[in-house]
Order: structure tokens, then C-alpha cells, then sequence
């Protein structure tokens, strides 16, 4: 056989190999970035659930607050009719800082912030919204891995080839990296 | 949030190859097995051919036991750790704060969520162990648990998880249970050697075993000061590289920075940590002023270096 036909089969051969590999890294790392899409829309869920509880919890010995308890129900209903990431972060924020006023008036009352039960309801809001940002973290730092791998060459090529759109980031407004930090003390 | 991504671009800057930090903690990981197994198979031929002329018959016998010691060592190390440490396993209920702490970080990380120990005992200081992301533990002792703020607490948490993500709980884990038993041989090796001795139980060819019994007490000292040294070559830059981990996780250096701060400050010392798993800990958990230290190389960083490292970020 002709060496020069020999060479560029096995040229071929590692030139196949190399797409198939590329290919298959995109594809792993596209769903790492979808993965942690889902993770940030479980945890508002857990939010969303968790609200009601806190407010049933806390309204009877909150009388005089019933403004806020209903600001505080309404956010959280809006967030969850909100569609469009604009509208949603919007949303999300009203309900943050509904929250937040929440925790701010549960200070005012020693029979709550000595009731165990609303203690863990508060840690386990605080943790969720923790949660929120750490997931959006999480979710940006996929973008920007991904991103950068189809525009690195020659995964490029590969990328252009297949069609790997790049993604977008969650931006959010500065206000909402402040998570109400709730000190029992 | 820009404030964020500032944070993480710094601490993404000092971690640079960290992929290499995971690849070389893999390499050398095997490498120190292999490393245990032909210094413990050498060990048996030079007491084989000093006592017994049987060299390769305990070369043989020393060498399978290397190999199945080093397979319990990677599957049940981290058991091994944590029994000699006398940690406790926790679930959510019991400490739900920390739990939660934990579970938040992982979700920054996309990690699987570890289990969590808590070791009781007054000294503020913890550590990581396990051999894969998927078989992580994080363990901290009550003293720290009760001095931190959430903050704080997350400042550790996350620089534990980093240990865990980069693969350095494989290697150190290892070097814990390969080294305790390297010293642990040694000390057999001196006693057998004492008995041996008393009993006066050969007679004959005493000088060509006599030059194979100096050779195996050598390689009985050097030995344990190998493991050592191997111990702390790895011991230091990792520091610096998982708390660079933990910040790229928090984007909060300063819990980690005033949580070093609380514990460097505190004059305690942890009891359970010993030279096999000192080098496991976030901080030395073996004070400068203890006698435990004198004969001991240093296997961290200085904690005032850490600290002002972080404040950079």
C-alpha cells in the first residue's frame, strides 16, 4: 500500500478521535451548566414552601404586623407567577426584602425568638436563601467554564460545527448578594 | 455580585492549575504506594537475611502485606482517621446550622455533600478526609464548632470542602495510615531486635549478618524520617491553595481570615491529633511549646502568612 495513503488514514483516525473526545466534554459540560440551572429553580422551590409555614408559625402572635405577614405572602406569590428571568429577579428581590422586614419585626418579640421551632424555621430560610445565591454562583461559574471552552481553539471549531450557542449569566442586582443575615444574638 | 466576581476572579487567579493540583495529587497518591510497598518489601528482605537468611521469603511476605495494608489504607483510611481522632458521624438534627453551612457550599462547588464528624474536644481546629468527592468526610471539634459565627464557620467548612474537591484528602489520608504504620514497624522492628538480642539465640556467620543487621536498623531510623519528610514536603502549599479554594467557594475571604484569627489565637491543644494525623488539620493542631513538637518538621504554613495572603484577595 501507499505510505502516503497509510499516514492519512491514521492522520483521520486522530483527527475522529479528537472531535469525538471534544464533543463529548461540550455535551458533559453543557449539562453541568443545565444541572445547576435546576438546582437554583429547587431551591426557590424550597422557599416558596418554606414561607407559608413561617408565616402560619409566627401570625398569631403577630398581630400588629399583619402588613408585612401579607407583603410578605404576596411576594412570594408573585415570584412564583413570575415568568421571565426579569421579572422573576424582580420578584425574587421583593420577597428577599419582605423577608427581611419579616426578620427584622420577629426581633420584637421574645415569646418568638425564644420559640424553637420558629428558630429553625428562621435557619432554614436563611439557609435557603443562601442557597439561592450559592446556586447562581454556581450556575455563573458553569457559564464561564463553558463559555470559555467553545471559544478556546480548536475546541472552537467543534463548538461552531455542533452548534454550542454560548450561554448566558444570571446578573442580578447588587442589593440581592446581601442575604438577610439573621443574628440570633 | 460585581464585588463577588472580583473575589472569585482573585481567588480563581492563586488557584490557577489546580487541575494539575488534582492530576499531581492522583500521581503521587500511586506514587506513594508504591513508594510504601518496595520500602516495606525492602525492609522484609534486610531483617529476612539479617535473622534468618530468608530474605525474599519475607521480601514476599512483607511486600503482600504492603499491598493489602495499602488497599485498606485507600478504602478505610478514612475510618482509620476518624476512629483514631475519635470523631462522632452527625446528621442534620443534631446540628442543623452546621449541616446547612455545609449543604450551601456544596451547591457552590456542584459537590456531592460529604459526611460531617464532630470530634469533642475543647481545641478549635478541624480537618477532611476520604479518598474521592464521593466519599468525602469533614470533621471539626466542638471548641471550634462553639467559638465561630456562621461566617467563620463557612470560611472552614469551605476551605475543608476545598481539601476534598482537590484530591488532597486521597493523598493525606494516605500518608496518615502509611506513615502511623511506618513508625509503628520501626517501633516493632526496635523491640524485635531488644528480644532478639537478650534471647542471644544464633551463634554463627555473624559478619555477614552483621552487616545486614547494621543495614536494617539503619533502614529502620531512616524509615519513620522518610515519611516524615515526605509528610511535610506535601504538607504546605496545599494550604495556601485551599484556602484560595475556600474563597473561590465563599467569595467571603474574611470569614475565613478572622476564623484562622480566632483559632491561631487560642492556646489549647487537641490531644487526639498525633504525628500520623497532625498534617490532616486546618491548623498545626501540635502547639510550638508542646514537647509532642520539638521533634517534629512543621507541616503548615504560618498563619499570619495565610492571613494577610487572604486579605489580598
Amino acid at each position: 500500500m501507499d505510505p502516503i495513503f497509510i499516514i492519512l488514514i491514521i492522520l483521520l483516525g486522530f483527527t475522529l478521535i479528537f472531535v469525538i473526545s471534544t464533543y463529548n466534554i461540550l455535551v458533559r459540560v453543557r449539562n453541568q451548566v443545565r444541572n445547576a440551572w435546576s438546582q437554583i429553580d429547587v431551591q426557590l422551590k424550597r422557599r416558596y414552601d418554606l414561607i407559608p409555614n413561617l408565616v402560619e408559625m409566627v401570625k398569631d402572635y403577630m398581630e400588629y404586623e399583619q402588613e408585612t405577614l401579607q407583603r410578605v405572602i404576596e411576594a412570594r406569590n408573585q415570584a412564583i407567577d413570575a415568568s421571565g428571568v426579569k421579572e422573576q429577579g424582580a420578584a425574587e428581590n421583593m420577597l428577599t426584602g419582605a423577608l427581611r422586614q419579616l426578620f427584622a419585626l420577629v426581633e420584637n418579640y421574645p415569646d418568638l425568638k425564644a420559640n424553637q421551632n420558629v428558630l429553625s424555621l428562621q435557619e432554614e430560610l436563611t439557609s435557603t436563601e443562601n442557597k439561592i445565591s450559592f446556586s447562581r454562583q454556581h450556575y455563573n461559574d458553569m457559564v464561564m467554564t463553558f463559555n470559555t471552552r467553545i471559544e478556546q481553539f480548536p475546541a472552537n471549531i467543534i463548538a461552531g460545527m455542533f452548534n454550542f450557542g454560548q450561554q448566558d449569566f444570571f446578573e442580578i442586582e447588587s442589593t440581592e448578594r446581601e442575604v438577610p443575615k439573621v443574628d440570633l444574638r | 455580585m460585581s464585588q463577588g466576581m472580583d473575589k472569585g476572579a482573585a481567588a480563581e487567579k492563586t488557584l490557577g492549575g489546580f487541575y494539575s493540583h488534582i492530576s499531581g495529587n492522583k500521581r503521587k497518591s500511586i506514587f506513594l504506594v508504591f513508594l510504601f510497598t518496595l520500602g516495606v518489601a525492602g525492609f522484609g528482605w534486610l531483617v529476612g537475611e539479617a535473622w534468618m537468611e530468608q530474605g525474599l521469603g519475607f521480601l514476599g511476605i512483607f511486600g503482600v502485606f504492603a499491598i493489602v495494608y495499602s488497599l485498606v489504607a485507600y478504602y478505610a483510611g478514612s475510618k482509620m482517621v476518624l476512629g483514631v481522632s475519635k470523631a462522632k458521624q452527625i446528621h442534620k438534627k443534631e446540628d442543623p446550622e452546621l449541616w446547612n453551612v455545609i449543604e450551601e457550599l456544596c451547591l457552590a462547588g456542584g459537590l456531592p455533600m460529604p459526611q460531617v464528624y464532630v470530634i469533642d474536644d475543647t481545641a478549635p481546629n478541624a480537618f477532611a478526609t476520604g479518598r474521592d468527592p464521593e466519599h468525602g468526610v469533614v470533621a471539626i471539634t466542638t471548641g471550634l464548632r462553639q467559638k465561630l459565627t456562621r461566617d467563620e464557620l463557612q470560611g472552614v467548612m469551605a476551605h475543608e470542602l476545598s481539601h476534598i474537591r482537590f484530591y488532597d484528602i486521597r493523598l493525606q489520608t494516605l500518608i496518615g495510615v502509611l506513615v502511623g504504620l511506618t513508625a509503628l514497624l520501626a517501633d516493632i522492628f526496635f523491640r524485635g531486635l531488644f528480644w532478639g538480642r537478650r534471647g542471644g539465640r544464633r551463634g554463627g556467620n555473624r559478619e555477614g549478618n552483621g552487616i545486614l543487621l547494621i543495614l536494617a536498623i539503619v533502614a529502620a531510623i531512616v524509615a519513620p524520617i522518610a515519611a516524615r519528610i515526605l509528610q511535610f514536603s506535601i504538607s504546605r502549599k496545599r494550604e495556601y491553595l485551599a484556602d484560595a479554594g475556600a474563597v473561590q467557594l465563599t467569595r467571603y475571604p474574611q470569614g475565613l481570615a478572622d476564623a484562622l484569627k480566632k483559632i491561631s489565637g487560642d492556646k489549647e491543644v487537641l490531644e487526639v491529633a498525633n504525628r500520623a494525623t497532625q498534617h490532616l488539620y486546618i491548623v498545626n493542631p501540635i502547639k510550638s511549646f508542646e514537647d509532642r513538637a520539638k521533634k517534629l518538621f512543621s507541616t503548615h504554613p504560618a498563619i499570619n502568612e495565610r492571613i494577610s495572603r487572604l486579605s489580598s484577595m
